[in-house]
Order: C-alpha cells, then structure tokens, then sequence
C-alpha cells in the first residue's frame, strides 16, 4: 500500500491526465492529476497506488551519489 | 542513475563507514542507538537489504506505526468483515494486504469463501473503472493509507462523481501520520534516539510537516528514501545528530521530497476529508488523525451509506502487534512469533501485511535454522 514504485514517463496526455510509465520493463498508464510540474519522456515519476504523487528529481539523485563519494573519500 | 542507488559495491563501502560510526555512538551512549521507521516500505526494504542484522550490536533498528492495515484497529477490521458478510449484494474492493487480516471471528478471505462478494484492486481508479462496468452492482472501496494513497482515493470520489456513476462508495479508514507520531514521541516509556521518516508521505506532507519531532520532542529525524543507499544515508546522517548532540527534521530524500510537499495533493485531501477522532492499533484513540470524508460528499461515504453497528474488540488474545508497532519489543519478542502465529496461520495483521513488522521479520531475518 506504501510501496511507491519509480517509474521512467514515456509517454504524457495533460488533457487526460495520464502518463504511461515504464518501471523494471514493464509499461503502466498512471494518473498525473497531482502532478503540478511541467513532464516530458524521459523525467521519472514515483508512483503510488496508480497515482503519480511526486517528480523525481534527478540531480538530487546525482549530487547524493556525489556527496557519498565525498565522504568516502574523506580521511 | 536511480540504480546506483542499489549498487552493493557502493552499499558496502558505505557501511565500512556506518559501522565505525555506530560503534562510537554507541560508545558515547553506553549501549547502541535505537533508531525507529515508521514506513511499512522501510520496514521491508531494511528487511531486505539485510541492514539489522550488519549493524547488530552498534546499532538497532525497530518498527513503529507504519503499517497501515496493521494500525487499522481490531474494530475497523471487524466492521469491514461485517459489511461484508451482511451485505452481499455489495463488492467490497480492497488492496490485497487486508484479505488476511483476521478480524475477531473472520477474515475478507473467509467470508469470500461464504458467498461475500470481494475483488482485490491495485489502485482505487480500478475500482471506479470497475463500478463504471458493473452498474447493476453496489462498490464500496476500503481506504486504508496514509497521505500517499488519501489523494487517490480522493481522486477516484472525484472520478466517480464527474462519469455520474452513483454505484461507488469509499469506506475512509484513512489515517496521518504526523499526530501518531505525536502521540508515539509523548509516550515516557520510549526510548528512542531518532526516527526515519517515511519518504512517500512527506512527499505529500512535505519536510515542515515533520518539524515538531526535533523541535518539540527534541527527536533527530531525517526524511528516507527507499534504496539501500538512501536508508545507509539516512542512518548515517541520524548517527551524525546523534554524534554531535544535534536534533533537527532532516530530509535526506530530496529527490523527492520538498519543504512544502505536493500542494496539489494537500489540497485535494483537504477538499474531500476532514480531520477526525480515531482508533489505531497499539495506540487506542489518537484525536484529529483520521480522515472521513466530508458531508459534502456523503454520497459517496459508505459508512454513511451503509452503516454497520460494530463495537471495538480487544485485538487477538496474545497478539503482541501493539506493542510492536509503539516499538516497545521487536517481532521476536512476542511469545506466539514464529510459534503459533506465522505467515501462513497469522494471529494479528503485523503477520499479515507484506508491509508488517512481524512478516517482514519473519521472511528476511529470522534465523529458522535455530529453532
């Protein structure tokens, strides 16, 4: 019920308020109702309960996976 | 990138770090720092990764209320299973986790068995979808979640009304999580140094929603991701707090997570619940933290549209579940684990719920070997 699944968009319809994501190889259409921020192919959505709740932002990801380098290279 | 995030060689040379780290918190403390999530994904993942059982002896970390169907109180189980039975002109639609869960004679399962009509649907916008295509049939879906699932039930009331379908109705056994953590931090017997908040809801709440722990209750917390990766990070920088004597609400997930949440989502739940007096599991009546939808929208609200006279059972006799989900003992600590209540034969919903402390424990941690 919590478990939230990230997915990769593919494909976005505003005007119907869906997306079709693709998480592990598999293709699901999604709706994007709460989804204020502007998508295109290629962003990357958490997905709960059929519904998109969040954007993820992919430099967060990146500058996390930096600053653990930082830290592992501490010392 | 999002697989990094699951890389072991990274994962290992992180925890070369964590250890140490733990180790001398753990030295400052004079016993090992306890850090609680309250996230059934958490609860799993931690399972999963196998992260208890590497940081045993410098660090442990337990359960609390997360879980939502093993939160919903022994009375909310039983009033569903009474719907059910009672009513079988109605389909009951649930999320998969609640068909075992045993209420105080029954279970969704048994009385499926007894000619009660119940489908099991990934997402609420299924049980629209399936209402639209069985208009001679009566739907009432079972909201159980916290604010990650609130919005999408909202959002199928929203779909259900805008197609006309007068055959839907949501039975809220919706509840927040910020107020039980409340209550959970004001308790005097626990004994925890930080807690792991739950990414998925603070993506909707937002960090500040999660403020008061280190504020008022002087709690250090960091918001956590899901990945192996993101939870080391989370218990790293909970360690760091605790190192420095720090308490702050920390988000360690912003990949996702934003000061003030997802506003759409926010408001939509406003829009269709109202905040309301409720019973949990462990805890006994938290004020304000349940969501009931609102009068406007009391076509749609099957507590309204069918109401079933049930009173609060006491939960399952022996059934340490309460005291798992306050974090007072872990899942092996109750005398009938493993024993008299397993996956297979569960005793109380934390057995039940892929998402419960206990099954979690059972599945990933416990040594079967042994016993």
């Amino acid at each position: 019920m919590c478990l939230g699944i990230p997915g990769k968009v593919v494909e976005v319809n505003r005007s119907e308020s869906w997306a079709v994501v693709e998480s592990f190889g598999v293709r699901k259409k999604v709706d994007i109702a709460l989804i204020d921020e502007d998508l295109v192919p290629g962003d990357y959505l958490m997905v709960h309960a059929g519904y998109a709740i969040g954007k993820i932002n992919l430099e967060d990801a990146q500058i996390s996976l930096e600053l653990w380098e930082e830290i592992l290279h501490a010392e | 990138m999002l697989n990094k995030l699951r890389d072991p060689e990274l994962g290992k040379r992180i925890l070369a770090k964590l250890v140490p780290l733990a180790q001398e918190v753990a030295g400052h403390l004079g016993r090992p720092a306890i850090f609680m999530e309250v996230c059934g994904t958490h609860t799993m993942a931690i399972a999963r990764s196998g992260l208890r059982s590497l940081l045993a002896g410098s660090l442990e970390l337990r359960s609390g209320p997360g879980c939502p169907v093993c939160v919903t109180s022994q009375g909310d189980i039983d009033r569903v299973i009474a719907l059910a039975a009672a009513r079988h002109d109605l389909v009951i639609g649930t999320f998969g986790d609640m068909m075992r869960v045993p209420g105080t004679n029954s279970s969704l399962e048994q009385e499926r068995a007894r000619g009660a009509r119940v489908e099991i649907f990934y997402s609420p916008a299924e049980a629209v979808t399936f209402a639209a295509g069985h208009p001679q049939d009566e739907v009432v879906f079972l909201g159980v979640g916290f604010e990650t699932t609130a919005p999408a039930v909202a959002l199928s009331v929203a779909a259900a009304s805008s197609r006309g379908l007068e055959n839907y109705a949501v039975l809220s056994f919706h509840k927040t999580v910020p107020l039980v953590l409340e209550n959970l931090l004001s308790d005097p017997e626990l004994k925890i140094d930080g807690l792991l908040l739950p990414g998925h809801v603070c993506t909707v709440t937002g960090r500040r929603a999660f403020d008061f722990v280190a504020t008022k209750y002087n709690v250090p917390a960091v918001v956590a991701g899901f990945e192996p990766v993101d939870l080391m990070k989370a218990v790293y920088l909970l360690l760091k707090q605790v190192a420095g004597g720090r308490a702050e609400t920390v988000n360690g997930y912003p990949r996702l997570v934003r000061e003030e949440g997802n506003n759409k989502a926010k408001e939509i739940m406003r829009e269709y619940f109202e905040p309301v007096n409720v019973q949990w599991r462990g805890f006994g009546e938290v004020p304000q933290s349940g969501l009931a939808l609102r009068d406007s929208f009391s076509f749609y609200d099957a507590a309204v549209r069918f109401p079933v006279d049930v009173a609060e059972s006491p939960p399952p006799r022996g059934c340490a579940c309460g005291d798992v989900l306050k974090g007072k003992i872990v899942s092996s600590d109750c005398p009938l684990f493993a024993r008299k209540c397993t996956p297979l034969q569960p005793v109380g919903p934390c057995m039940v719920s892929t998402e419960g402390a206990c099954a979690a424990y059972y599945q990933y941690e416990w040594p079967k070997a042994e016993v």
